[in-house]
C-alpha cells in the first residue's frame, strides 16, 4: 500500500524534474558556454531514478502480492511462480507503459553522456524533444493509466495474469520489443535536433547510426520473439500470421531497415539528406503507431485483452500533434540543396535507393491491409478483415526483384566504372545457379513455383555472401563484416522460409482414443489421455505415436490445460524437432465429446528461422561494439 | 527540344508516376480481391444473390444441442437469436469453441441455410464477444 503510494509520488516528482528540465535547457541553449550545465545531468539522472524506483516499486508490489493495487490484483495471483509475478508486472497495459517511460528516459540520459562529442546546441535540443515525449508520456501514465492506483477493500485474492502470457518467451518479450521501439525515439529526437541546428551531415550521420542500430538490434529479436511465443504457446504453429498485431510491429522494423542502409549514403556521400530524416521521423511515428494500435484495443487480434477509449484516444491526440509537430519542423528547416553530387546510375547508392524504395513498398502493403478494416469500419460500418492472401500475392513475388539487387548491390562501389562489369559477372552467375537448380521446377508440383523461385535466390544470395566471407577471412579484404553477417542471416531466413512452404505437411482431424490416422509416408496412433494436477492448473495430457515408413517411432503429448485464475482452457503444443525440422502437435477436446480435434505438422526449418533472425540482429551487435 | 538533363528529369518523373499508379493499381486490386467480409446469420439470410466462390465470415453464438462431432469434420448452428445458418467444418478447433459461446467462422456460403467453413477464429479472451453482440443483447 505504501510502497504504491511511493511509487505513484515518484512518478509525479519526475514529472516535475522533466518540467524544470525543459526550464534548464532553454537557459542552457541560450547560453553562450560551450558545455551544457551539469545540472541538467543531475536532473536527467534524477528523472532516470525515479521512475527506475517507481518500476521497482511496481515489481515488489507485485511480487508482495498486494492487491490493494487494482493493476496487481487484476493481473496477478498468490499461487503464481515468482518468475510470472515479476514478469506481470509488464504483462499488463499499465505496467508495460511505465516500463516503455523507463527505457525512454533510459535512452535520453544515455544519449546524453553518450554524445559529448557533438553540438552542444543539437545535444540539448535532442534531450529537450526526448523531454517532450517523456512529458507525454508521463501525463498519459498518471491521468489514463495509473498503474499505482489502489483498490478498497484490499480483496484476499487476485484474479491472476492470463496463462498465455504465462511464459518465458512472452516474459522478455515486451521488454526487448520496447528497447527497440523506444530506442528510434532518439533517431527522432536528434533528426529533428539536427534538422533544426543545420547539422544533417557526415558526422551526424556517423554518430546517429548507433542508435539506428541499437534499436534495429532490438526491434528484430523482439519480433522474433513474439513470433516464437506465438508458435509455440498460442498452437497456431506458424511463425508469421500476418496479424494486424504482428504488422504494428514489421512496420517500424521495415523503415529502420531503411533507414539503417540510407544513413551509410549520408555519412559516405552527403546526399539524400531529406529522405534519411523523413524515414528518422517514420520510425517513431509508427512505433508510436503500434503501442497507439495495440493499446488502444482498436485492432481485433489477441492483444486485446482489455481495451478503454480513452487511453487510445489520448495517444491518438499525442501521436498526432508529435507527427505534425515534426512536420512543421521539417518544413522551415529543411535542409537546403547542397550543390547537386553527381549520381551515377550504376553504384552502390542506387542500389540503397532501390533498397529504400522496395523497403516502403512493404511498408505501404503492410499499413494498408493492416489500417483499411479500420477505416472501412470508420467509413460504412463495415466489417471486414484483410487476410493473409493480401499480403502474401502483394509481397512475395516482389521479393524476387528484391533478392537479385540484394545479391549485386553491396557489391557495387561507390563511384566507381568498373560496376557495369561486376553486375555482368553476378548475372552471370545467376544465370548458373538458375540452370543448375532448374530440374527442381520439374520435379515439385506448380502450386511451388514462387516458392522455389525464392529459394533459388536465396541461394544465389548466400553464395554471393559466402563469397564475401572468403574475401574477407582469406584475402582479408577490407569488408564490412557486420554487414555481411546481417544479410546472411537475411539469405537464411529466406531460404528456411522458402523450404519449410514447399515442404511442411499440415492435417486437421479429429480422433477418439485408439483411434489411428494414416496419411503420406506417416500413420498417427492417439494411444491414451491421462490427467495430471499443477500447481496452478489441471492438465488433461495426450499420448501419441508418430511412426513412418521405417517404423521409426517418435511420441508427442500435447496438453489441455485448464486454469483457475482466471477462467481459462489453453492447448499445449508439443514440438519434437531436429535440426531440420519440427513435429507439432496440439489437440482440443470438442465440447465434452469423446473426440479430440487434432492438429499436427510436420515444418520446415523452423529451428532456422529463429536462428536466422538472431544472426542478423548479432551482426548489427558486432557494429556497435567495433565502434 | 530540351536540354539533355531536363529530359532525363523529365523521364525520370514519368517513371516515377507511372510506378507509381502501377503500385496503387497492384495493392488495391489485391485489397478488393483478398477482402474477407463480416455478416451476422439475418445478414446472410437476407443475401439474394449468392458469391459462391467468395470467401465471408460469419459471427453469432454457437446454438446450444448443436455441435455434433465425427472423424472427419464436425457440424454446428450459429444463431443471432433472430435467425440460424448450419455450418461444417474440418479443421483445427480452437479450445474456446464450445455451445453458447460465441464464434466466428470463415468459409464460403453453399446457400442461406448452409455454410462450409475452412477456419474457425481462436479468440484467446474469455470474455470475447463477436463484434455484433453487443447490439443484440440491447435487442433483446
Amino acid at each position: 500500500m505504501i510502497l504504491g503510494q511511493i511509487g505513484f509520488l515518484l512518478l509525479v516528482s519526475s514529472l516535475i524534474f522533466s518540467i524544470y528540465l525543459i526550464y534548464l535547457i532553454y537557459f542552457n541553449y541560450k547560453s553562450v558556454s560551450d558545455i551544457i550545465s551539469i545540472k541538467i545531468y543531475t536532473f536527467t539522472f534524477l528523472q532516470l531514478i525515479t521512475i527506475l524506483f517507481s518500476f521497482f516499486f511496481l515489481i515488489f508490489s507485485f511480487v508482495n502480492s498486494d492487491f490493494s493495487l487494482v493493476s496487481v490484483y487484476q493481473n496477478s495471483h498468490t499461487t503464481k511462480p515468482l518468475f510470472y509475478k515479476i514478469s506481470g508486472t509488464w504483462g499488463n497495459h499499465e505496467g508495460s507503459l511505465l516500463l516503455w517511460l523507463l527505457v525512454l528516459s533510459l535512452f535520453s540520459f544515455f544519449f546524453l553522456i553518450q554524445s559529448r562529442n557533438d553540438l552542444k546546441k543539437y545535444r540539448l535540443l535532442t534531450i529537450l524533444f526526448q523531454n517532450l515525449i517523456i512529458i507525454g508520456f508521463l501525463v498519459f501514465i498518471i491521468k489514463t493509466s495509473n498503474p499505482f492506483l489502489s483498490l478498497y477493500p484490499v480483496p484476499l485474492e487476485g484474479l491472476g495474469l492470463n496463462p498465455i502470457l504465462q511464459d518465458p518467451a512472452l516474459a522478455i518479450h515486451p521488454p526487448i520489443l520496447y528497447l527497440g521501439y523506444v530506442g528510434s525515439s532518439i533517431v527522432f529526437s536528434s533528426a529533428l535536433a539536427a534538422m533544426i541546428e543545420k547539422y544533417v551531415n557526415k558526422i551526424w550521420a556517423s554518430s546517429i547510426k548507433i542508435w539506428i542500430m541499437i534499436s534495429w538490434i532490438f526491434l528484430t529479436i523482439g519480433i522474433m520473439l513474439g513470433s516464437f511465443w506465438a508458435y509455440y504457446e498460442l498452437g497456431w504453429g506458424g511463425f508469421w500470421f500476418w496479424d494486424p498485431v504482428e504488422n504494428v510491429s514489421l512496420m517500424p522494423w521495415l523503415t529502420l531497415t531503411a533507414l539503417l542502409h540510407s544513413i551509410i549514403i549520408l555519412e559516405k556521400r552527403e546526399t539524400f539528406h531529406s529522405w534519411t530524416l523523413i524515414l528518422a521521423i517514420i520510425s517513431f511515428t509508427l512505433s508510436m503507431n503500434g503501442t497507439f494500435l495495440v493499446r488502444s484495443g482498436i485492432l481485433n487480434s489477441i492483444h486485446t485483452f482489455a481495451n478503454d477509449p480513452a487511453r487510445g484516444l489520448y495517444i491518438l491526440i499525442f501521436l498526432s500533434i508529435l507527427a505534425f509537430f515534426s512536420l512543421i519542423i521539417f518544413y522551415l528547416f529543411q535542409p537546403e540543396k547542397k550543390e547537386t553530387t553527381r549520381f551515377f546510375l550504376f553504384s552502390r547508392e542506387t542500389s540503397i535507393l532501390i533498397n529504400n524504395w522496395f523497403m516502403i513498398f512493404f511498408l505501404v502493403v503492410v499499413l494498408i491491409g493492416t489500417i483499411y478494416p479500420l477505416i472501412l469500419e470508420i467509413l460504412n460500418n463495415s466489417k471486414i478483415s484483410v487476410g493473409p492472401p493480401f499480403f502474401n500475392i502483394l509481397i512475395i513475388p516482389f521479393l524476387i526483384p528484391f533478392l537479385i539487387f540484394m545479391s549485386i548491390g553491396p557489391r557495387m562501389n561507390w563511384i566507381n566504372t568498373e560496376n557495369k562489369s561486376i553486375i555482368k559477372k553476378k548475372l552471370l552467375h545467376l544465370l548458373v545457379i538458375i540452370i543448375i537448380f532448374s530440374p527442381m521446377f520439374f520435379y515439385f508440383d506448380k502450386k511451388n513455383i514462387l516458392s522455389l523461385s525464392i529459394f533459388i535466390l536465396g541461394i544465389f544470395l548466400l553464395l554471393s555472401l559466402l563469397n564475401e566471407l572468403k574475401e574477407f577471412f582469406i584475402k582479408s579484404k577490407i569488408r564490412n563484416i557486420s554487414k555481411i553477417i546481417s544479410h546472411l542471416g537475411f539469405a537464411i531466413l529466406i531460404i528456411s522460409i522458402s523450404l519449410n512452404n514447399i515442404f511442411s505437411i499440415e492435417i486437421d482431424t479429429n480422433l477418439k482414443v485408439g483411434d489411428s490416422y494414416k496419411f503420406k509416408k506417416y500413420e498417427l496412433v492417439f494411444q491414451n489421455i491421462s490427467g495430471k494436477v499443477e500447481k496452478n492448473y489441471n492438465s488433461v495430457i495426450g499420448k501419441f505415436i508418430l511412426k513412418d515408413i521405417k517404423n521409426d517411432i517418435i511420441y508427442l503429448n500435447p496438453e489441455i490445460r485448464i486454469y483457475e485464475n482466471p477462467p481459462m482452457i489453453t492447448s499445449e503444443a508439443s514440438i519434437k524437432n531436429n535440426f531440420f525440422y519440427d513435429n507439432y502437435i496440439t489437440m482440443s477436446n470438442i465440447q465434452g465429446g469423446e473426440y479430440y480435434n487434432i492438429r499436427f505438422q510436420k515444418k520446415f526449418m523452423m529451428l532456422w528461422i529463429w536462428i536466422s533472425a538472431l544472426v542478423m540482429a548479432f551482426g548489427g551487435l558486432l557494429r556497435v561494439f567495433k565502434k | 527540344m530540351f536540354g539533355k538533363k531536363v529530359n532525363s528529369r523529365i523521364l525520370f518523373i514519368c517513371l516515377l508516376l507511372f510506378s507509381l499508379i502501377l503500385t496503387t493499381y497492384i495493392i488495391f486490386k489485391a485489397l478488393e480481391e483478398n477482402v474477407v467480409y463480416f455478416k451476422s446469420p439475418s445478414e446472410v439470410k437476407n443475401i439474394s444473390e449468392l458469391e459462391i466462390k467468395k470467401k465471408i465470415r460469419i459471427g453469432g453464438m454457437v446454438k446450444n444441442n448443436s455441435i455434433k462431432s465425427y472423424s472427419d469434420y464436425i457440424s454446428f448452428t450459429i444463431t443471432d437469436f433472430k435467425n440460424e445458418i448450419n455450418v461444417t467444418y474440418s479443421g483445427s478447433i480452437p479450445n474456446l469453441f464450445s455451445e453458447g459461446k460465441g464464434v466466428v467462422a470463415e468459409g464460403i456460403l453453399r446457400d442461406n441455410n448452409y455454410f462450409i467453413a475452412s477456419k474457425i477464429l481462436a479468440k484467446h479472451d474469455e470474455n470475447y464477444m463477436p463484434p455484433n453482440d453487443n447490439n443484440l443483447n440491447n435487442n433483446k
